[in-house]
């Protein structure tokens, strides 16, 4: 299952790097003549409310998709590293208020307060950086910041229990300091459910970022990611069903197979087959 | 005569217990209650007692892997509780340890290169890679290993193949001390008997003195030259390995005695069993620990007076009342 997870997410992430130099339909050519067209030889994803191919749409679109997953997931594992690798090896106060920070954003209702942070910021950084560059931060780095708490108590947990290890006693007693307990011995044995926990990330992300989308709060209108292909292609559901479906179905693969990734990690990296 | 190499005077760890509603501590585990003992350069002295009477607790307390509670440490004339973290280091080049469990006490992600030559890093002890990997192969050879184990994994070896790592990694620092914690516990006995000769024989070539920890005096006896019988945090009694075996003093050795085979059959020795459980050693009994199970105890004396660890014959010490 995961082999074959890994193929299609291989194939999927391949297809959207090199497939427009393939595929070299342009994404905004309007074609009024062909407006809402099914699937054909011309347009194998078929057309949208302006004539603009689909195909090609999707697979620029799946760039910005997919790299929204990846880069939020690798915000929400550093942060969640960091601070549970930080909350795990100090005793005592520092301990207690990381936890409490987490808990408090554990806490907080998550999809009012991201579309209030997108709401106040948004214009700021389209200013400084675009508004494509400007968007892409904001919500990795939203979806980043909504994320990492369960990877910082995944952390701090399996430090807690790390650092008692005997094999970690050891490397004290020839005299390690504690930035080489926790580089050489601690963290690289507490990974394993934390990448587990990683790929799920991928998946929250691109559904995040499809939500945004859906809710005319992602990306411009004229970056068809595939939550804006979903976006726009509601209205259309009954007589363009293949505009939504094929973007539906890519969002739905993506996550599926990063999902079954994620479990055959975790069986692999089960420190019992490994002692 | 010379100092000895470890000298440990009223040592005490308690544990306090984190309990109650609001993480305060309600009580606290007296896991070592005032031990003195000392180690002589080259020798080795076995710490013996049931599971959970603070043989491991004393050990790593030596090592300042646990902070003790009070008492002194003093090894090779350095006070080791008044050591600031750099010293403290440097001691540990000359006490190393070596662990009960063969499976917990090896990274399972580092190759055993790695793991023996890690000491070898941390104190830089070797210049170049090519003195480096010559040093580790050396140190493997040293404990029966071949060269070309060292890329290898820790799950690829057997338990005893685990404990000669774990003893080739002790051995990097080139220590004065080592303390064994339960070497063997954890092996098949054909194993035990191979791993215990390796210690002696490396005992014999570098001139190491061993804190040697076991549960039973059977696995103690040929190893060590001098015997402390621990019993719920406290020496009851201590003497030479003869001495102990031969004529034991307190009641509680008696018992542990009692329970090793005897391979000689015309020997008969009486059997003592202890009644009841090692009480809880979050409130251990008044007194003498031992009074729950000893078999000749008088009250009031023995739960109300705990008797002092003293010197009866020449270098025997028991604490008894009556012994
Ligand atoms: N880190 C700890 N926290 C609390 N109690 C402990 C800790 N380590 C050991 N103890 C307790 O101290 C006592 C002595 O333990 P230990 O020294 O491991 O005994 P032994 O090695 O003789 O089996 C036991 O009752 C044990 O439960
Ligand atoms: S002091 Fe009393 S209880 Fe303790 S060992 Fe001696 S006789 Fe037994
Ligand atoms: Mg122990």
């Amino acid at each position: 299952m995961a082999v074959a997870s890994i193929a299609i997410l291989t194939l999927l992430t391949a297809a959207v790097l090199f497939g427009p130099l393939i595929w070299r339909m342009p994404i905004n050519e309007i074609d009024f003549t062909a407006r809402l067209s099914p699937p054909s030889w011309e347009h194998p994803f078929g057309t949208d409310d302006l004539g603009q191919d689909l195909l090609a749409r999707m697979l620029y679109g799946g760039r910005i998709s997919l790299a929204v997953g990846f880069a939020a997931m690798a915000v929400a594992i550093i942060v969640g590293v960091l601070i549970g690798a930080i909350s795990g090896i100090s005793r005592g106060s520092v301990d207690a208020a990381l936890m409490w920070i987490t808990d408090l954003f554990l806490a907080l209702p998550q999809l009012p307060l991201l579309l209030l942070v997108i709401y106040l910021f948004r214009d700021f950084l389209k200013n400084w950086v675009g508004a494509e560059g400007g968007v892409f931060i904001l919500i990795v780095l939203v979806i980043g910041a909504f994320r990492w708490m369960p990877v910082a108590r995944l952390v701090r947990a399996q430090f807690l229990s790390l650092r008692e290890k005997e094999f970690v006693e050891a490397a004290r007693a020839l005299g390690a300091t504690t930035p080489r307990l926790v580089i050489r011995h601690i963290l690289p044995n507490s990974l394993g459910p934390v990448i587990v926990a990683g790929t799920i990330d991928v998946a929250a992300a691109i559904i995040a970022e499809s939500t945004l989308s859906f809710l005319g709060l992602g990306f411009p209108p004229d970056i068809p990611t595939w939550g804006r292909l979903l976006f726009d292609a509601k209205d259309y559901l009954d007589i363009a069903p293949h505009w939504a479906l094929f973007a539906g179905a890519a969002i739905f693969l993506t996550v599926l197979t990063i999902n079954f990734i994620g479990d055959g990690l975790r069986d692999a990296l089960d420190p019992r087959r490994v002692m | 005569m010379s100092e000895p190499l470890l000298k440990v005077a009223k040592l005490t760890k308690e544990f306090p217990l984190k309990g109650g509603l609001f993480g305060g501590h309600t009580a606290s585990v007296h896991a070592v209650d005032g031990v003195d003992f000392h180690v002589d350069r080259g020798e080795t002295l076995g710490l013996v007692g049931e599971s959970g009477c603070g043989k491991s607790t004393t050990g790593r307390c030596v090592l300042r892997l646990i902070e003790p509670s009070s008492g002194e440490i003093h090894f090779d004339g350095k006070d080791v509780r008044s050591l600031k973290a750099d010293d403290l280091r440097i001691l540990r080049r000359d006490i190393q340890i070596i662990f009960q469990d063969p499976y917990a006490s090896l990274n399972p992600r580092m190759n055993v290169g790695a793991i023996v030559g890690e000491a070898l890093i941390i104190h830089q002890l070797t210049k170049t890679k090519q003195q480096f990997e010559e040093r580790v192969v050396d140190l493997l050879e040293t404990v029966g290993l071949r060269a070309d184990h060292m890329g290898r994994y820790p799950n690829e070896f057997s338990g005893g193949q685990r404990q000669r790592i774990g003893i080739a990694r002790a051995l990097a620092v080139e220590p004065k001390l080592i303390i064994c914690d339960e070497p063997v516990s954890a092996l098949d006995v054909s194993i035990q008997a191979q791993v215990i000769n390796l210690l002696e024989d490396l005992q014999e070539k570098f001139g190491l003195a061993y804190l040697f920890i076991a549960h039973d005096l059977a696995v103690v006896e040929h190893i060590s030259k001098r015997i402390a019988v621990m019993y719920l945090g406290r020496i009851v009694e201590m003497a030479s390995a003869h001495e102990l075996y031969a004529s034991p003093r307190h009641p509680y050795t008696e018992a542990l005695l009692s329970a090793v085979p005897i391979p000689d059959p015309k020997v008969k020795r009486q059997r003592v069993r202890l009644s009841g459980e090692v009480p809880n050693p979050i409130s251990p009994p008044t007194g003498c620990h031992f009074h729950t199970r000893c078999p000749i105890a008088q009250f009031p004396l023995c739960k109300s007076e705990a008797p002092p660890l003293k010197q009866s014959a020449d270098g025997h010490w028991v604490a008894c009342h009556f012994r």
